[in-house]
């Protein structure tokens, strides 16, 4: 049956096999998942279970063995897609403000409006006031912000999350996703989310995917009904998380 | 009133114990110089060496004067400053290009792997011969000599410099489309191996002042020369007024440097 859906990421039969010192490891198999736009789809699994490979997959950092993968943009971005990653992997040799007008630089954007872009997504993240600071002036939280602006900063339809908050102290992760919740309603933007957090994922998302065994494939997809504003500790969540717990075990 | 003490006395004199203590170590390091100044114009005075062989301190103002009024002094600086500074920019622009080239491509590495092992071992020195056939005993040749010295010190500091370069920040770039190896090479390797390229300058900047003075030995014009040419009238004090000379220029571009350096890598913690 086709899907009605528009959606923006349309993964086929995606295959990924390392070949690393004559072994060969097969990462992921025949995953087939379609991200509707506007959409926050959380992808749950253990470590090694292939999460972060498909990501870097969708951004160009490695190349599928088999299937494909396709990206419909709708405007002229020159970047249909931007990561934000697990360590915010900030450039600490520039400053808060030019970290996020890094990916502006290939645009075709002047400098004053690369920087006017960059103090914007910096706006959005809450951080307008520190676009002058360095990196190590940063706590983790304002430094996974910056990360986050970085990425929303050249306007992608896709923002690709590679378990973003997972390096932080509870009160700073409790923090940024909601501000995270808030940015997707405020931007409207499609978020693709990897974390090994069934709470965070259940929290978040509107959409679940579970992958899970080796290689990694798709046991569970679980679309979210909760309203929001949503509770942490929803009782009336509690039997997903369960399931969710049930799939990832199975497969383990 | 004794808590009050307890916990004022120690907040109030943290800063003014360290501000003294910094003052102690001035102090002695200014007692230290003196002690030396005596013990060296000591040694002529009382008689124990000639002075001809060793002058004093004091003899070595009016000296310093001689050789300002006499223009030799400016003649001798500029001379040594420019092949200083013309080699050291030669040797280490070459050395940075080609460290960061092998540093950054594995086929350029091992293209060069055994050409460095077979030149490394021999110092820039061992170049003066070919220095001095090839251009003269002119400038030039300083300028061959001391670029020979600067560059493999750079050229190692940039090639381990940019080898170093976190592989993840490497990702950043591509991630955000940045794939080109010029693009890689101006918004990640260099800024990214910057710290290292300087120590090595740094390095560089000490070790051309002794190929300066090895240089000017053989003949070309500068301040080793013009101490050589002293030495050979046995007008010691102007030997050492050439020896200080040294040490000052070294000393304030090191603190140039220093700034700069500091300035560059102000984004560092």
């Amino acid at each position: 049956m086709e899907s009605v859906i528009d959606s923006v990421i349309d993964i086929r039969g995606l295959g990924l096999t390392f070949e690393r010192d004559g072994r060969r490891t097969e990462v992921l198999r025949e995953l087939d998942l379609a991200i509707p736009r506007g959409g926050f789809v959380a992808i749950v699994g253990a470590s090694g279970v292939g999460k972060s490979t498909l990501l870097r997959v969708l951004i160009g950092l490695a190349k599928a063995s088999a299937g494909n993968v396709s990206i419909a943009t709708r405007s002229a971005a020159r970047q249909p897609v931007a990561l934000v990653f697990q360590d915010s992997r900030l450039l600490p040799w520039r400053r808060v403000v030019d970290n996020v007008a890094f990916g502006l630089e290939g645009s075709g954007l002047s400098k004053i409006e690369r920087r006017a872009r960059a103090v914007e997504a910096l706006r959005i993240v809450g951080l307008a006031d520190l676009a002058g600071r360095w990196p190590y002036q940063l706590s983790g939280g304002q430094r996974q912000r910056v990360s986050l602006a970085r990425a929303l900063a050249v306007e992608p339809e896709v923002l690709l999350m590679d378990e973003p908050f997972s390096a932080l102290d509870a009160i700073s992760r409790e923090g940024l996703q909601d501000e995270l919740t808030r940015i997707w309603q405020q931007t409207g933007k499609t978020i693709l989310f990897v974390t090994h957090d069934i709470e965070e994922a259940t929290y978040l998302a509107d959409r679940v995917v579970v992958l899970a065994g080796s290689p990694g494939r798709a046991v569970m997809d679980r679309t979210i009904e909760a309203l929001r504003p949503r509770r942490r500790d929803d009782p009336a969540e509690a039997g997903l998380v369960a399931d969710i717990r049930r799939h990832l075990g199975q497969a383990g | 009133m004794a808590v009050t003490q307890t916990t004022d006395v120690p907040a109030s004199s943290a800063p003014g114990r360290a501000r003294m203590s910094a003052l102690g170590s001035i102090g002695l390091g200014a007692a230290g110089l003196l002690v030396f100044l005596l013990i060296w114009q000591a040694v002529p005075t009382f008689g124990l060496v000639n002075p001809m062989m060793l002058p004093g301190p004091l003899a070595i103002p009016t000296a310093f004067r001689s050789e300002l009024n006499s223009g030799m002094w400016l003649k001798a600086v500029t001379g040594s400053l420019s092949h200083y500074g013309i080699g050291l920019v030669v040797g280490a622009a070459l050395g940075v290009a080609v460290g960061v080239l092998t540093g950054m491509s594995r086929v350029a590495e091992d293209l060069t792997s055994w050409v460095v092992r077979l030149l490394r071992p021999i110092p820039g020195l061992a170049w003066a011969p070919f220095a001095i056939i090839w251009f003269g005993v002119t400038p030039k040749a300083a300028v061959f000599i001391i670029a020979i010295s600067v560059f493999w010190i750079v050229f190692f500091a940039a090639h381990g410099a940019v080898r170093g370069v976190d592989r993840d920040l490497l990702e950043v770039a591509e991630a955000f489309g940045f794939r080109s190896p010029l693009e890689k090479l101006f918004k990640i390797y260099l800024p990214a191996a910057m710290p290292g390229i300087l120590v090595g300058l740094r390095t560089a900047l000490g070790q051309a002042w002794m190929a300066v003075v090895a240089a000017e030995i053989f003949g070309v014009p500068g301040l080793g020369n013009r101490m050589i040419e002293a030495s050979s009238l046995l007008a010691t004090d102007i030997v050492v007024v050439y020896m200080l000379t040294m040490a000052a220029l070294y000393g304030i571009l090191d603190s140039l440097f220093l700034v700069a350096q500091n300035w560059l890598l102000r984004w560092k913690a």
